[in-house]
Protein backbone atom coordinates (compact mmCIF):
# COMPACT_ATOMS: atom_id res chain seq x y z
CA UNK A 1 0.00 0.00 0.00
CA UNK A 2 0.93 3.35 -0.62
CA UNK A 3 1.40 5.02 2.78
CA UNK A 4 -1.07 8.00 2.61
CA UNK A 5 -0.24 11.11 4.88
CA UNK A 6 -1.94 10.85 8.76
CA UNK A 7 -2.73 13.91 10.21
CA UNK A 8 -2.14 13.36 14.43
CA UNK A 9 -4.06 15.72 16.68
CA UNK A 10 -4.22 15.97 20.13
CA UNK A 11 -7.24 14.84 22.28
CA UNK A 12 -6.56 16.53 25.28
CA UNK A 13 -3.73 16.36 27.74
CA UNK A 14 -3.63 12.43 27.68
CA UNK A 15 -4.04 11.20 24.45
CA UNK A 16 -3.34 11.88 20.51
CA UNK A 17 -5.79 10.64 17.44
CA UNK A 18 -4.39 9.05 14.44
CA UNK A 19 -6.28 9.99 11.40
CA UNK A 20 -5.41 7.63 8.67
CA UNK A 21 -8.49 8.30 6.03
CA UNK A 22 -8.37 8.92 2.99
CA UNK A 23 -12.02 9.86 1.76
CA UNK A 24 -14.13 6.41 2.02
CA UNK A 25 -13.56 3.93 4.49
CA UNK A 26 -10.72 1.93 3.28
CA UNK A 27 -10.09 -2.01 3.93
CA UNK A 28 -6.73 -1.79 3.49
CA UNK A 29 -5.98 1.21 5.70
CA UNK A 30 -7.71 -0.74 8.48
CA UNK A 31 -5.57 -3.95 8.30
CA UNK A 32 -2.42 -1.46 8.01
CA UNK A 33 -4.05 0.00 11.72
CA UNK A 34 -4.37 -3.53 13.31
CA UNK A 35 -1.45 -4.64 13.10
CA UNK A 36 -0.10 -0.91 14.22
CA UNK A 37 -2.37 -1.01 17.06
CA UNK A 38 -0.71 -4.06 18.34
CA UNK A 39 2.49 -2.31 18.48
CA UNK A 40 1.12 0.91 19.60
CA UNK A 41 0.18 -0.78 22.91
CA UNK A 42 3.87 -1.91 23.62
CA UNK A 43 4.82 1.65 23.39
CA UNK A 44 5.84 2.40 27.48
CA UNK A 45 3.82 4.95 28.64
CA UNK A 46 0.99 3.93 26.16
CA UNK A 47 -2.15 3.24 28.30
CA UNK A 48 -4.44 1.79 25.90
CA UNK A 49 -5.84 2.46 22.55
CA UNK A 50 -9.26 2.90 20.47
CA UNK A 51 -9.12 1.45 17.15
CA UNK A 52 -11.69 3.13 15.26
CA UNK A 53 -12.46 3.56 11.22
CA UNK A 54 -9.69 4.31 9.97
CA UNK A 55 -8.16 5.75 13.15
CA UNK A 56 -6.81 5.11 16.18
CA UNK A 57 -6.68 6.87 19.50
CA UNK A 58 -4.02 6.63 21.47
CA UNK A 59 -4.13 7.08 25.22
CA UNK A 60 -1.25 7.63 26.95
CA UNK A 61 0.64 8.77 30.68
CA UNK A 62 1.93 12.57 29.54
CA UNK A 63 4.39 12.36 32.57
CA UNK A 64 5.98 9.14 31.16
CA UNK A 65 5.61 9.79 27.13
CA UNK A 66 5.03 13.28 25.89
CA UNK A 67 2.74 14.24 23.29
CA UNK A 68 5.51 15.19 20.68
CA UNK A 69 7.48 12.39 21.57
CA UNK A 70 4.42 9.76 20.88
CA UNK A 71 3.62 11.79 17.87
CA UNK A 72 7.04 10.85 16.47
CA UNK A 73 6.92 6.75 17.68
CA UNK A 74 3.19 6.79 15.86
CA UNK A 75 4.56 8.40 12.78
CA UNK A 76 7.71 6.04 12.58
CA UNK A 77 4.84 3.11 13.17
CA UNK A 78 2.59 4.15 10.82
CA UNK A 79 5.78 3.82 8.13
CA UNK A 80 6.67 1.01 9.30
CA UNK A 81 2.74 -0.56 9.25
CA UNK A 82 2.49 -3.49 7.00
CA UNK A 83 -0.82 -5.14 6.46
CA UNK A 84 -2.33 -7.70 9.19
CA UNK A 85 -4.38 -10.52 8.21
CA UNK A 86 -6.40 -11.88 11.39
CA UNK A 87 -7.80 -15.70 10.49
CA UNK A 88 -10.94 -14.62 12.86
CA UNK A 89 -13.76 -16.70 13.87
CA UNK A 90 -16.52 -17.08 11.48
CA UNK A 91 -19.94 -15.67 13.11
CA UNK A 92 -23.34 -17.10 11.27
CA UNK A 93 -26.39 -14.38 12.97
CA UNK A 94 -30.04 -15.62 12.34
CA UNK A 95 -32.12 -12.72 11.32
CA UNK A 96 -35.87 -12.31 12.10
CA UNK A 97 -35.93 -9.78 9.08
CA UNK A 98 -39.06 -7.20 9.65
CA UNK A 99 -41.90 -7.19 12.23
CA UNK A 100 -42.05 -4.76 15.26
CA UNK A 101 -38.26 -5.55 15.48
CA UNK A 102 -37.49 -4.40 11.93
CA UNK A 103 -39.41 -1.64 11.36
CA UNK A 104 -37.80 -0.07 8.60
CA UNK A 105 -37.86 -3.02 6.67
CA UNK A 106 -40.14 -2.10 3.77
CA UNK A 107 -39.03 1.64 3.53
CA UNK A 108 -35.07 0.22 3.37
CA UNK A 109 -36.14 -1.69 0.20
CA UNK A 110 -37.99 0.85 -0.99
CA UNK A 111 -35.42 3.67 -0.10
CA UNK A 112 -32.67 1.42 -2.29
CA UNK A 113 -35.53 0.64 -5.20
CA UNK A 114 -35.58 -3.25 -4.73
CA UNK A 115 -38.51 -5.47 -3.14
CA UNK A 116 -38.28 -7.17 0.08
CA UNK A 117 -36.84 -10.16 -0.60
CA UNK A 118 -33.48 -8.87 -2.66
CA UNK A 119 -32.87 -6.58 -0.02
CA UNK A 120 -32.74 -9.56 2.56
CA UNK A 121 -31.00 -11.55 0.02
CA UNK A 122 -28.37 -9.20 -0.66
CA UNK A 123 -28.24 -8.29 3.05
CA UNK A 124 -27.67 -12.46 3.65
CA UNK A 125 -25.16 -12.66 1.03
CA UNK A 126 -22.44 -10.59 2.29
CA UNK A 127 -19.11 -11.21 4.00
CA UNK A 128 -18.96 -8.52 6.63
CA UNK A 129 -15.62 -8.10 8.40
CA UNK A 130 -15.74 -6.71 12.25
CA UNK A 131 -13.26 -3.42 11.52
CA UNK A 132 -13.23 -2.32 14.62
CA UNK A 133 -15.28 -2.97 18.15
CA UNK A 134 -16.78 0.81 19.68
CA UNK A 135 -18.75 3.88 20.54
CA UNK A 136 -21.03 1.60 23.15
CA UNK A 137 -19.94 -1.73 24.48
CA UNK A 138 -19.02 -4.82 22.38
CA UNK A 139 -20.59 -2.37 19.04
CA UNK A 140 -19.22 -3.80 16.13
CA UNK A 141 -18.39 -1.61 12.92
CA UNK A 142 -19.10 -4.18 10.06
CA UNK A 143 -17.21 -3.63 6.40
CA UNK A 144 -18.37 -4.88 3.71
CA UNK A 145 -22.20 -4.11 3.04
CA UNK A 146 -23.65 -3.94 -0.47
CA UNK A 147 -23.12 -0.26 -1.86
CA UNK A 148 -26.78 -0.67 -2.95
CA UNK A 149 -27.80 -1.61 0.49
CA UNK A 150 -26.26 1.96 1.97
CA UNK A 151 -29.03 4.51 3.69
CA UNK A 152 -27.89 7.55 5.25
CA UNK A 153 -28.57 7.57 9.13
CA UNK A 154 -31.79 9.07 10.67
CA UNK A 155 -31.61 13.25 11.01
CA UNK A 156 -32.78 12.08 14.59
CA UNK A 157 -31.42 9.57 16.84
CA UNK A 158 -34.17 6.95 18.05
CA UNK A 159 -34.22 6.31 21.63
CA UNK A 160 -34.08 2.93 23.02
CA UNK A 161 -33.26 0.80 19.92
CA UNK A 162 -33.47 -2.54 21.43
CA UNK A 163 -30.37 -5.42 22.02
CA UNK A 164 -30.25 -7.60 18.80
CA UNK A 165 -31.20 -5.02 16.57
CA UNK A 166 -29.89 -5.72 12.86
CA UNK A 167 -29.31 -2.34 11.50
CA UNK A 168 -27.65 -0.57 8.67
CA UNK A 169 -26.45 3.84 9.03
CA UNK A 170 -24.83 4.59 5.71
CA UNK A 171 -22.31 2.31 4.40
CA UNK A 172 -22.04 0.22 7.70
CA UNK A 173 -23.55 -2.88 9.09
CA UNK A 174 -23.96 -3.68 12.41
CA UNK A 175 -25.95 -5.20 15.45
CA UNK A 176 -27.36 -3.63 19.07
CA UNK A 177 -24.84 -5.29 22.08
CA UNK A 178 -26.89 -3.43 24.52
CA UNK A 179 -29.79 -1.04 24.47
CA UNK A 180 -29.38 2.45 23.55
CA UNK A 181 -29.89 5.01 21.18
CA UNK A 182 -28.89 5.16 17.62
CA UNK A 183 -29.53 6.94 14.36
CA UNK A 184 -29.07 3.49 12.29
CA UNK A 185 -32.27 1.72 10.51
CA UNK A 186 -33.53 -1.41 12.12
CA UNK A 187 -33.98 -4.02 9.67
CA UNK A 188 -34.99 -6.92 11.92
CA UNK A 189 -33.07 -8.90 15.16
CA UNK A 190 -31.12 -11.76 16.38
CA UNK A 191 -31.63 -13.39 19.53
CA UNK A 192 -27.10 -14.17 19.49
CA UNK A 193 -26.17 -11.84 22.51
CA UNK A 194 -22.96 -9.76 21.66
CA UNK A 195 -22.06 -8.19 24.94
CA UNK A 196 -21.81 -9.76 28.31
CA UNK A 197 -19.77 -7.87 31.08
CA UNK A 198 -19.36 -11.14 33.27
CA UNK A 199 -17.26 -12.98 29.99
CA UNK A 200 -13.74 -12.28 29.49
CA UNK A 201 -13.45 -10.73 26.81
CA UNK A 202 -16.96 -9.68 27.34
CA UNK A 203 -17.32 -8.42 23.58
CA UNK A 204 -18.55 -12.19 21.20
CA UNK A 205 -17.10 -10.34 18.01
CA UNK A 206 -13.52 -9.67 17.88
CA UNK A 207 -12.04 -7.35 15.47
CA UNK A 208 -11.27 -9.31 12.30
CA UNK A 209 -13.72 -11.66 12.78
CA UNK A 210 -16.08 -12.22 10.14
CA UNK A 211 -19.67 -11.99 10.45
CA UNK A 212 -22.80 -13.39 8.06
CA UNK A 213 -26.08 -13.22 8.32
CA UNK A 214 -28.72 -15.90 7.86
CA UNK A 215 -32.89 -15.74 7.46
CA UNK A 216 -34.24 -16.69 10.54
CA UNK A 217 -37.83 -15.43 9.42
CA UNK A 218 -38.74 -12.41 7.41
CA UNK A 219 -42.08 -10.89 8.19
CA UNK A 220 -43.56 -8.22 6.28
CA UNK B 1 -24.12 -3.23 55.70
CA UNK B 2 -26.18 0.67 54.64
CA UNK B 3 -29.41 0.92 54.06
CA UNK B 4 -30.34 3.59 51.12
CA UNK B 5 -33.61 5.53 52.77
CA UNK B 6 -33.51 8.56 51.07
CA UNK B 7 -32.37 8.51 47.35
CA UNK B 8 -32.29 9.41 43.48
CA UNK B 9 -31.28 6.97 40.36
CA UNK B 10 -28.78 10.04 39.72
CA UNK B 11 -26.87 8.44 43.01
CA UNK B 12 -24.46 5.85 42.04
CA UNK B 13 -21.75 3.60 43.33
CA UNK B 14 -18.18 5.19 41.51
CA UNK B 15 -14.86 4.31 41.94
CA UNK B 16 -11.60 5.90 39.63
CA UNK B 17 -13.36 4.00 36.12
CA UNK B 18 -12.43 1.35 34.22
CA UNK B 19 -9.47 2.21 32.26
CA UNK B 20 -8.32 -0.22 29.35
CA UNK B 21 -11.60 -1.52 28.11
CA UNK B 22 -11.82 1.20 25.18
CA UNK B 23 -11.03 -1.07 22.73
CA UNK B 24 -14.48 -3.17 23.73
CA UNK B 25 -16.88 0.13 23.48
CA UNK B 26 -16.57 0.35 27.39
CA UNK B 27 -16.63 3.53 28.66
CA UNK B 28 -14.23 4.34 31.44
CA UNK B 29 -16.85 5.79 33.94
CA UNK B 30 -16.14 6.40 37.39
CA UNK B 31 -16.28 9.35 39.73
CA UNK B 32 -17.01 12.65 37.17
CA UNK B 33 -15.28 14.85 40.03
CA UNK B 34 -12.07 12.11 41.14
CA UNK B 35 -9.78 13.54 42.93
CA UNK B 36 -13.03 14.65 45.49
CA UNK B 37 -13.40 10.79 45.79
CA UNK B 38 -9.82 10.17 45.91
CA UNK B 39 -9.06 12.27 48.78
CA UNK B 40 -12.45 10.74 50.50
CA UNK B 41 -10.73 7.46 50.31
CA UNK B 42 -7.47 8.96 51.77
CA UNK B 43 -9.40 10.21 54.48
CA UNK B 44 -10.50 6.59 55.80
CA UNK B 45 -6.94 4.98 54.71
CA UNK B 46 -8.72 3.27 51.73
CA UNK B 47 -6.94 1.88 48.90
CA UNK B 48 -7.39 4.24 45.97
CA UNK B 49 -9.66 1.87 44.28
CA UNK B 50 -12.00 1.70 46.78
CA UNK B 51 -16.04 2.68 45.94
CA UNK B 52 -18.28 5.01 47.72
CA UNK B 53 -21.24 6.65 46.82
CA UNK B 54 -21.20 9.59 44.18
CA UNK B 55 -24.61 11.83 45.51
CA UNK B 56 -25.93 14.33 42.46
CA UNK B 57 -29.48 13.77 43.91
CA UNK B 58 -30.22 15.73 47.50
CA UNK B 59 -30.80 15.44 50.47
CA UNK B 60 -29.63 11.62 50.57
CA UNK B 61 -30.26 9.82 53.21
CA UNK B 62 -29.06 6.25 54.83
CA UNK B 63 -28.63 4.43 57.85
CA UNK B 64 -25.57 2.71 58.91
CA UNK B 65 -25.89 -0.78 60.42
CA UNK B 66 -22.01 -1.19 61.73
CA UNK B 67 -19.59 1.28 63.38
CA UNK B 68 -17.70 2.95 60.05
CA UNK B 69 -15.29 6.03 59.53
CA UNK B 70 -17.23 8.34 56.11
CA UNK B 71 -16.16 10.85 54.77
CA UNK B 72 -17.70 13.33 52.85
CA UNK B 73 -15.92 15.57 50.18
CA UNK B 74 -16.81 17.34 46.63
CA UNK B 75 -19.27 19.54 47.29
CA UNK B 76 -20.06 22.34 50.19
CA UNK B 77 -22.91 20.85 52.24
CA UNK B 78 -24.40 20.48 55.37
CA UNK B 79 -23.80 16.27 57.03
CA UNK B 80 -25.97 15.58 59.57
CA UNK B 81 -25.23 12.47 61.97
CA UNK B 82 -27.76 12.01 64.44
CA UNK B 83 -27.93 15.46 66.25
CA UNK B 84 -24.31 16.55 65.00
CA UNK B 85 -24.16 18.84 61.76
CA UNK B 86 -20.52 18.25 59.80
CA UNK B 87 -18.96 20.27 57.48
CA UNK B 88 -18.05 18.69 53.98
CA UNK B 89 -14.44 18.01 53.28
CA UNK B 90 -14.74 16.02 56.61
CA UNK B 91 -14.30 12.10 57.86
CA UNK B 92 -15.77 11.02 60.89
CA UNK B 93 -17.46 8.02 63.26
CA UNK B 94 -20.48 6.80 62.73
CA UNK B 95 -22.39 4.57 65.92
CA UNK B 96 -24.16 1.40 64.73
CA UNK B 97 -28.22 2.89 64.18
CA UNK B 98 -27.02 6.23 62.91
CA UNK B 99 -28.26 7.92 60.28
CA UNK B 100 -26.58 10.11 57.38
CA UNK B 101 -28.15 13.19 55.57
CA UNK B 102 -26.03 14.89 53.01
CA UNK B 103 -28.48 17.99 52.48
CA UNK B 104 -28.33 19.97 49.36
CA UNK B 105 -24.95 21.56 48.34
CA UNK B 106 -24.42 25.23 48.88
CA UNK B 107 -22.15 24.98 46.13
CA UNK B 108 -21.11 22.25 43.82
CA UNK B 109 -23.20 19.51 42.28
CA UNK B 110 -21.66 15.88 43.36
CA UNK B 111 -20.99 15.05 46.85
CA UNK B 112 -19.20 11.93 47.56
CA UNK B 113 -19.67 9.83 50.69
CA UNK B 114 -17.13 6.97 51.20
CA UNK B 115 -16.32 4.73 53.79
CA UNK B 116 -13.51 2.29 55.65
CA UNK B 117 -13.29 -0.40 53.42
CA UNK B 118 -15.36 0.66 50.32
CA UNK B 119 -18.43 -0.28 49.04
CA UNK B 120 -18.54 -4.01 48.72
CA UNK B 121 -20.22 -4.95 44.64
CA UNK B 122 -18.61 -7.43 42.59
CA UNK B 123 -15.34 -6.27 40.86
CA UNK B 124 -16.34 -6.11 36.85
CA UNK B 125 -13.36 -5.45 34.76
CA UNK B 126 -11.28 -4.26 37.14
CA UNK B 127 -13.60 -1.56 38.51
CA UNK B 128 -17.05 -1.30 41.12
CA UNK B 129 -17.85 1.89 38.92
CA UNK B 130 -21.52 2.09 38.00
CA UNK B 131 -22.05 2.14 33.84
CA UNK B 132 -25.98 3.00 33.96
CA UNK B 133 -26.12 3.89 30.22
CA UNK B 134 -24.65 0.15 30.00
CA UNK B 135 -26.61 -1.13 32.89
CA UNK B 136 -23.68 -2.84 34.10
CA UNK B 137 -21.19 -2.08 37.25
CA UNK B 138 -22.15 -1.12 40.76
CA UNK B 139 -25.40 -2.24 42.30
CA UNK B 140 -27.47 -4.44 39.51
CA UNK B 141 -25.74 -1.63 36.86
CA UNK B 142 -28.09 0.82 38.19
CA UNK B 143 -28.56 4.52 40.53
CA UNK B 144 -29.21 3.46 44.00
CA UNK B 145 -32.87 3.02 45.29
CA UNK B 146 -35.03 3.40 48.42
CA UNK B 147 -34.19 0.21 50.42
CA UNK B 148 -30.67 -1.05 48.64
CA UNK B 149 -28.82 -2.10 51.08
CA UNK B 150 -24.82 -2.15 50.61
CA UNK B 151 -22.03 -4.25 52.39
CA UNK B 152 -18.55 -2.89 52.89
CA UNK B 153 -15.22 -4.39 52.88
CA UNK B 154 -12.93 -4.86 55.74
CA UNK B 155 -11.64 -1.48 56.23
CA UNK B 156 -8.73 0.08 58.18
CA UNK B 157 -9.86 1.00 61.54
CA UNK B 158 -8.24 4.77 62.22
CA UNK B 159 -8.96 6.26 65.28
CA UNK B 160 -10.14 9.83 64.05
CA UNK B 161 -10.20 12.74 66.38
CA UNK B 162 -13.39 13.70 68.46
CA UNK B 163 -15.26 15.34 66.19
CA UNK B 164 -13.45 14.26 63.08
CA UNK B 165 -10.93 15.27 60.69
CA UNK B 166 -11.06 18.03 57.95
CA UNK B 167 -9.02 18.55 55.22
CA UNK B 168 -7.96 21.17 52.70
CA UNK B 169 -8.03 20.76 49.35
CA UNK B 170 -7.38 22.78 46.19
CA UNK B 171 -10.40 22.31 44.60
CA UNK B 172 -12.50 22.94 47.82
CA UNK B 173 -11.01 26.56 47.19
CA UNK B 174 -12.11 26.42 43.44
CA UNK B 175 -15.55 25.29 44.12
CA UNK B 176 -17.31 28.14 44.47
CA UNK B 177 -15.55 30.31 42.60
CA UNK B 178 -17.35 33.16 40.95
CA UNK B 179 -19.29 32.21 38.07
CA UNK B 180 -18.82 32.37 34.90
CA UNK B 181 -15.91 29.07 35.99
CA UNK B 182 -13.33 28.80 33.70
CA UNK B 183 -12.33 25.58 31.32
CA UNK B 184 -9.10 24.89 30.16
CA UNK B 185 -8.67 23.37 26.98
CA UNK B 186 -6.52 22.25 24.16
CA UNK B 187 -7.41 22.71 20.62
CA UNK B 188 -8.96 19.37 18.78
CA UNK B 189 -8.27 17.91 15.52
CA UNK B 190 -10.98 19.96 13.85
CA UNK B 191 -10.29 23.28 15.91
CA UNK B 192 -9.15 25.12 12.64
CA UNK B 193 -12.04 23.57 10.50
CA UNK B 194 -14.36 26.20 12.29
CA UNK B 195 -14.93 29.76 11.06
CA UNK B 196 -12.83 32.44 12.50
CA UNK B 197 -15.66 33.83 13.96
CA UNK B 198 -16.64 30.50 15.36
CA UNK B 199 -13.04 29.79 16.64
CA UNK B 200 -13.29 33.86 18.51
CA UNK B 201 -16.86 32.69 19.55
CA UNK B 202 -15.95 29.70 21.27
CA UNK B 203 -13.07 31.33 23.27
CA UNK B 204 -14.44 34.02 24.08
CA UNK B 205 -17.86 34.01 24.55
CA UNK B 206 -20.07 32.85 27.73
CA UNK B 207 -21.63 29.11 27.35
CA UNK B 208 -24.61 27.89 29.23
CA UNK B 209 -24.92 24.62 30.62
CA UNK B 210 -28.43 23.39 29.95
CA UNK B 211 -31.00 21.46 31.50
CA UNK B 212 -29.52 18.26 29.33
CA UNK B 213 -26.19 17.29 31.41
CA UNK B 214 -25.33 14.49 32.93
CA UNK B 215 -22.96 11.67 33.46
CA UNK B 216 -22.63 11.34 29.55
CA UNK B 217 -22.52 14.51 29.11
CA UNK B 218 -23.27 18.39 28.69
CA UNK B 219 -24.81 19.92 26.55
CA UNK B 220 -23.76 23.95 26.28
CA UNK B 221 -25.82 27.03 24.73
CA UNK B 222 -24.19 29.72 23.48
CA UNK B 223 -23.45 31.40 20.22
CA UNK B 224 -23.31 29.18 16.54
CA UNK B 225 -20.67 27.28 15.98
CA UNK B 226 -20.36 26.61 12.38
CA UNK B 227 -17.76 24.68 10.22
CA UNK B 228 -15.81 26.29 7.25
CA UNK B 229 -17.07 23.20 4.72
CA UNK B 230 -18.93 20.84 5.57
CA UNK B 231 -17.03 17.42 6.91
CA UNK B 232 -17.62 13.99 6.87
CA UNK B 233 -15.68 12.33 9.67
CA UNK B 234 -15.31 8.59 10.04
CA UNK B 235 -16.42 7.16 14.06
CA UNK B 236 -13.14 7.67 16.10
CA UNK B 237 -12.29 6.68 19.46
CA UNK B 238 -13.27 10.22 22.14
CA UNK B 239 -11.84 10.91 25.94
CA UNK B 240 -13.85 12.51 28.57
CA UNK B 241 -13.66 15.89 27.91
CA UNK B 242 -13.76 16.55 24.02
CA UNK B 243 -16.21 19.04 22.83
CA UNK B 244 -18.14 17.98 19.92
CA UNK B 245 -19.63 20.40 17.95
CA UNK B 246 -22.92 18.97 16.30
CA UNK B 247 -25.01 20.17 13.43
CA UNK B 248 -27.00 22.43 15.46
CA UNK B 249 -24.01 24.09 16.31
CA UNK B 250 -24.34 24.20 20.24
CA UNK B 251 -21.67 22.06 22.26
CA UNK B 252 -21.51 18.94 23.74
CA UNK B 253 -19.17 18.12 25.93
CA UNK B 254 -18.75 14.42 26.49
CA UNK B 255 -18.08 13.15 29.83
CA UNK B 256 -17.43 9.85 32.08
CA UNK B 257 -20.10 7.54 30.85
CA UNK B 258 -20.27 8.93 26.99
CA UNK B 259 -19.80 6.58 24.50
CA UNK B 260 -15.98 5.44 23.59
CA UNK B 261 -16.11 6.80 19.47
CA UNK B 262 -17.83 9.69 18.17
CA UNK B 263 -18.14 11.11 14.61
CA UNK B 264 -19.18 14.63 15.21
CA UNK B 265 -16.31 17.31 14.80
CA UNK B 266 -14.39 18.06 17.80
CA UNK B 267 -13.25 21.99 18.75
CA UNK B 268 -11.26 21.55 21.54
CA UNK B 269 -10.90 18.82 24.89
CA UNK B 270 -11.07 19.79 28.41
CA UNK B 271 -7.86 19.14 30.08
CA UNK B 272 -8.02 16.20 32.48
CA UNK B 273 -7.31 18.86 35.76
CA UNK B 274 -10.05 20.93 34.79
CA UNK B 275 -12.76 17.88 33.99
CA UNK B 276 -13.79 18.23 38.21
CA UNK B 277 -14.85 22.19 37.77
CA UNK B 278 -17.41 20.37 35.27
CA UNK B 279 -18.46 17.64 37.80
CA UNK B 280 -19.11 20.17 40.43
CA UNK B 281 -21.45 23.08 37.53
CA UNK B 282 -25.22 22.40 37.41
CA UNK B 283 -27.44 23.21 35.10
CA UNK B 284 -27.49 26.97 34.27
CA UNK B 285 -23.40 27.31 35.32
CA UNK B 286 -21.83 29.71 32.98
CA UNK B 287 -18.80 28.91 31.58
CA UNK B 288 -15.76 30.28 29.70
CA UNK B 289 -13.00 28.18 27.77
CA UNK B 290 -9.74 29.40 27.58
CA UNK B 291 -6.99 27.40 25.47
CA UNK B 292 -4.23 26.67 27.88
CA UNK B 293 -0.97 25.59 26.14
CA UNK B 294 0.07 21.27 26.81
CA UNK B 295 2.46 22.14 28.69
CA UNK B 296 0.32 24.05 31.59
CA UNK B 297 -2.51 20.77 30.98
CA UNK B 298 0.61 18.49 31.70
CA UNK B 299 2.26 20.35 34.53
CA UNK B 300 -1.59 20.85 35.98
CA UNK B 301 -1.70 16.60 36.05
CA UNK B 302 1.63 16.27 37.38
CA UNK B 303 0.80 19.22 40.48
CA UNK B 304 -2.28 17.59 41.26
CA UNK B 305 -0.48 14.25 41.36
CA UNK B 306 2.56 15.83 43.89
CA UNK B 307 -0.72 17.33 45.96
CA UNK B 308 -2.22 13.62 46.09
CA UNK B 309 0.77 12.56 47.34
CA UNK B 310 1.44 15.00 49.85
CA UNK B 311 -1.74 14.90 51.19
CA UNK B 312 -1.29 11.29 51.98
CA UNK B 313 1.74 11.70 53.42
CA UNK B 314 0.51 13.92 55.99
CA UNK B 315 -2.50 12.10 56.48
CA UNK B 316 -0.59 9.14 57.30
CA UNK B 317 1.50 10.74 59.75
CA UNK B 318 -1.26 12.18 61.28
CA UNK B 319 -3.87 9.27 61.36
CA UNK B 320 -0.50 6.68 61.57
CA UNK B 321 -2.21 4.17 59.00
Amino acid sequence: MQKTAIRISQSGSGALLLDAAVGAFSDDVQHHLWEMDDRIRDVPGVIETALGMNNVLVIHDPLLINAVELERILRSLWLRAQAKRIAGTIHTLAVFYGGDRGEDLLAWAEHCRMTVQEVVQRHTSGIYTVAAIGGMPGFPYLSGLDPALAWPRRAIPKSGVMEGSVIIGAGQASVMPITAPSGWHILGHTNTGLFDPSKDPPALLQVGDTVRFAIAAVVI
Amino acid sequence: MIEILTTGQLNTIQDLGRPGYLAFGISHSGAMDRPALEVANLLLGNDRMAAGIEVAYFPFRARFNVNCNVAVTGVDCQVLIGDRIYPSWWAVHIQQGQTIILNRPRSGARAYLAFAGGIDVPLLMGSRATDVKSGFGGLKGAGLTRGDRLNLMPGNKILLPEGGLGVKWAGQAENPGEPPITIRVLPAAEFDDFTPESKHAFTTEIWIITANANRMGYHLNGSVLALAKPLELHSHGIVAGTVQVPRSGQPIIQLADANTCGGYPKIATVIDADLYKLAQASATTPLRFSIASTDEAVNAILMRRNAMTKLQIDLRLHLGY
